[in-house]
């Protein structure tokens, strides 16, 4: 325990920002990539993770515990959003016998 | 020790680029839960254990087996084919290098500013986190009760066969 928070603190937070940037950047390519529904909804809990640990990190460098709720806050709207949006996915599935997302263009103009 | 969050970096941001690339759906879960477990090491690292704990359960133990009973219920385990078209593949991959570096360039500038704080290591744990919660923060944690209710109500209907 003492040995993490020691160690821990030879990390510039930097360090932090770039691995979530680099992850919220991946995150937001896929759900441009791909076609394939149920990977677009994976690439958002991925962006949603990202900010979690970003907020997480500064959480513990300002030593402020109302950030670690913040992210537990996150973490229970990604959940909510998850079962609506698989919920979605199985209806999608149902009516159009595809999780081909291009095939859901009707609002698009 | 700091070797540890560099590993664990390294092993989420390839495991994330093969939730991207992979061909099939399953591997892609499986990526992705080898990415969160990496995550919840860098929470221990970060000593934010409640979170480490609620992170593995959540969304490695519920959320992602969620994911796999979809894809095996959908039958979706087939390597899929259709993918968009060239450009949109490109332009997808440029949109996403420009982002990180715009969001790199405005951090760059950020980084004198933020001052050193005295490092706690006892704000991530339990006891912290929950007088936390439960004090300044019962009021939200209450309502979020309303908003899974209703998520489970939506989530029923939606997969009610005629509403």
């Amino acid at each position: 325990m003492k040995d993490i928070s020691s160690a821990i603190q030879l990390i510039p937070l930097e360090h932090y920002i770039l691995l979530c940037v680099t992850l919220f950047s991946i995150g937001l390519m896929g759900v441009l990539f791909r076609r394939n529904t149920i990977i677009i909804l994976m690439c958002i809990e991925l962006m949603f993770n990202s900010i979690n640990l970003l907020v997480a990190a500064f959480s513990a460098y300002h030593s402020d515990p109302s950030g670690q709720v913040f992210v537990f806050f996150v973490m229970i709207v990604a959940a909510a959003e998850v079962a609506v949006g698989l919920s979605i996915l199985v209806m999608m599935k149902r009516n159009v016998d595809s999780v081909d997302i291009n095939l859901l263009n009707r609002l698009k103009w | 020790m700091t070797f540890l969050f560099y590993f664990l970096s390294a092993i989420m941001i390839l495991t994330a680029l093969f939730v991207v690339f992979s061909k099939n759906p399953v591997d892609s879960v499986i990526y992705l839960i080898i990415c969160f477990i990496a995550m919840a090491g860098q929470y221990i690292l970060l000593n934010s254990q409640f979170l480490a704990v609620v992170h593995v359960i959540v969304y490695t133990g519920a959320i992602m087996v969620l994911f796999l009973f979809v894809i095996m219920l959908l039958n979706l385990n087939k390597e899929i084919i259709l993918q968009k078209s060239k450009v949109t593949r490109i332009s997808a991959v440029i949109t996403g290098g420009i982002f990180f570096l715009v969001m790199v360039a405005a951090t760059r500038l950020t980084l004198e500013i933020h001052p050193r704080y005295a490092f706690d290591s006892k704000i991530g744990l339990v006891s912290e986190v929950g007088k936390t919660l439960f004090h300044e923060f019962l009021l939200p944690f209450e309502i979020s009760s309303v908003l899974f209710i209703s998520a489970m109500i939506g989530a029923v209907m939606f997969g009610k066969k005629d509403v």
